[in-house]
């Protein structure tokens, strides 16, 4: 399955990506290489993805007590943080989009 | 709006859940914590962690889906839905999208007169994600993480709602389940119940939907209405003009009433989502299910059949009292004190209940509205109210005097007793002041009483006017009524 320009560029949107005209070239190649191979599991007869349950592929998911545990120190939490600004995470400035 | 359209509307709601815990780890789940100090690896979405979910989350579920007459299935899959923000640590939230937990049941909503049966469509489980924070922040934004991987319920009707009024009924009774049941506060301004609508418009009497608009950030009732109305106005003039209607999402804002475009909508394609590689499909044994359906407490609707049927109201009134729960709190506190009057008074108590409703749902529904809490406490407090209503079944007052009455103490924050003694209110029911004004009044318009004693009966009223115009207004009129007819017979 050959990649079209356009649906790289638009995978690449949705990805935040900026890609040179090269690398499109590139990725769409490289992409399309990587749909084939995973298209080689459609040969399998397997069941719907996401309620193969019971079948010895997986067990039933488990479940925690609603008993909350300490959370992690708010320094340590900010330590790997690009950039902080007193105890909030400091990110580019985002348009008022909400979500 | 123009009339040859109608209004479709299918509303999504999200509800945080009352755990104490997040959905996927054991970080607390609390409002109003210090910024990003209820975090862990799990909710931060660092790598190599894997997430486990919360029984207590299942539970409201299951709850919820039982309340509200879903299907609840005993598989269901999470999903990653795949967005890019800043509150959003992992890249994905993850959320159920091809095998919810619940699917279809319904919700009775007022329309006009009526009732209409509102479809639900799904209802799954998701994360939240955490707070972007803007506002005097110069050229940078802030994320508290404190919110991300809070439960909540994805609640998504069928496009089966037509007005904004049973819009908001849609919410307000929904709201009312969920507290009823315990699965959340549904407090809209601190964002525990939130609401998404999608609208469109179509010719009446077409069966095809028109493109639909998603309007987001109303964040009161109020405000969904408002906003109903005029993206309805919105789309109505596009149309009449020969435009398109643009499928995009809309920002309701309140300042001015208006929506404004936010962004092209994306398509749930462009959300890639698949099954969560690391959470299995949740099972659940259906003794589980029994035993919730068993312990669920006594749903809104039930309640309203009960107290329509206890106090001999119409179940419409008994609904009205028991939405707002402000006001049935306010109703139940001022029943007690009729009762005690009633007592006193050697009244039936169904006197004072069916007049204590008639006047919450009338006069104090009308300012509540208008000024909000403030007052049903006070001067204006349960028992103030149960005092002015015993005036009324006592007939020490007319009714019209207890409405002019509560109007004066809303206004000016005063108890109605002091209102009733400053302007000497006061009925006249006793038999002795009556007949002095009657007499008066037969001696003042002698003509008027020979030709009634004539036959012609319409000239009472005239004579019944005469003396609540002598008494200044204070004569029970019934009571006068009485007196006067025999009186005259004499």
């Amino acid at each position: 399955m050959k990649l079209t320009h356009d649906q790289v560029t638009h995978v690449a949107r949705l990805a935040s990506l900026s890609l040179t005209p090269e690398e499109e070239a590139h990725f769409a190649e490289e992409l399309s290489q990587i749909l084939d191979y995973v298209e080689n599991l459609n040969r399998l007869m397997l069941p719907p993805p996401g309620l193969h349950v019971g079948d010895g592929v997986s067990d039933p998911t488990p479940l925690h007590p609603d008993i909350p545990r300490p959370s992690v120190p708010v320094e340590e939490a900010l330590s790997n943080a690009p950039d902080r600004s007193g105890q909030f995470f400091r990110v580019p400035r985002i348009l008022e989009e909400g979500r | 709006m123009n009339p040859e359209f109608e209004m479709v509307v299918g509303l999504e709601v999200h509800t945080q859940l009352l755990t104490r815990s997040k959905l996927f780890c054991r970080c607390e789940n609390r409002f109003g914590a210090p910024p990003n100090t209820l975090v862990c690896p799990v909710c931060l979405g660092h790598p190599g962690v894997l997430p486990v979910l919360n029984e207590e989350a299942v539970r409201l579920g299951i709850r919820l889906g039982l309340a509200l007459g879903c299907t609840v299935h005993t598989r269901s899959v999470f999903d990653r839905k795949h967005y890019f923000y800043p509150d959003l640590p992992k890249g994905y939230q993850i959320s159920q999208f091809t095998h919810p937990l619940l699917t279809g049941g319904s919700l009775s909503v007022r329309s006009g007169e009526g009732v209409r049966e509102i479809r639900l469509h799904r209802i799954h489980m998701e994360e939240d994600a955490g707070k972007n924070l803007h506002a005097g922040i110069r050229d940078a934004s802030h994320v508290d993480l404190n919110r991300a991987g809070v439960p909540l319920l994805e609640i998504v009707s069928e496009p089966d709602i037509r007005t904004p009024e049973e819009a908001v009924d849609y919410l307000k009774k929904l709201r009312q389940i969920l507290r009823a049941i315990g699965i959340s506060d549904g407090n809209m301004e601190e964002g525990s119940f939130r609401c998404d609508a999608n609208v469109s418009l179509r010719r009446k009497g077409t069966s095809a939907f028109g493109t639909k608009v998603e309007i987001k950030n109303m964040n009161s009732f109020r405000f969904v209405q408002k906003a109903l109305l005029h993206e309805c106005d919105r789309q109505s003039a596009l149309l009449a003009r020969g435009e398109r209607v643009v499928s995009e999402t809309r920002l309701f804002d309140s300042s001015t009433g208006k929506t404004l475009s936010m962004r092209s909508k994306e398509e749930a394609l462009d959300y890639r989502y698949f099954p969560e590689p690391d959470l299995p499909p949740l099972v659940l044994d259906p003794n589980w299910i029994a035993e919730e359906r068993a312990n669920l407490p006594e749903l809104p609707q039930e309640r309203v059949f009960k107290l329509s049927e206890e106090l001999g109201i119409r179940e419409e009134d008994a609904e009205a009292l028991l939405l707002e729960e402000d006001l049935s709190r306010y109703f139940e506190e001022a029943r007690e004190v009729v009762v005690r009057y009633a007592k006193e008074g050697g009244w039936p108590v169904e006197l004072g209940t069916g007049r204590l409703v008639n006047f919450i749902l009338s006069e104090v529904l009308r300012e509540w509205n208008r000024k909000g809490a403030r007052i049903l406490s006070g001067e204006l407090c349960p028992e103030e109210i149960a005092y002015l209503v015993a005036q009324v079944v006592e007939e020490r007052i007319s009714l019209n005097q207890a409405k002019e009455v509560y109007a004066m103490a809303v206004e000016s924050l005063r108890s109605p007793k002091s209102v009733i003694k400053e302007h000497n209110l006061s009925q006249e029911s006793g038999e002795e002041k009556l007949g002095e004004w009657i007499r008066e009044v037969l001696a003042e318009n002698p003509a008027e009483v020979q030709s009634y004693r004539e036959g012609k009966e319409r000239v009472f009223g005239f004579l019944v006017g005469q003396v609540m115009k002598k008494s200044g207004g204070k004569a029970n009129p019934q009571k006068a009524n009485l007196l006067l007819k025999d009186y005259l017979s004499r």
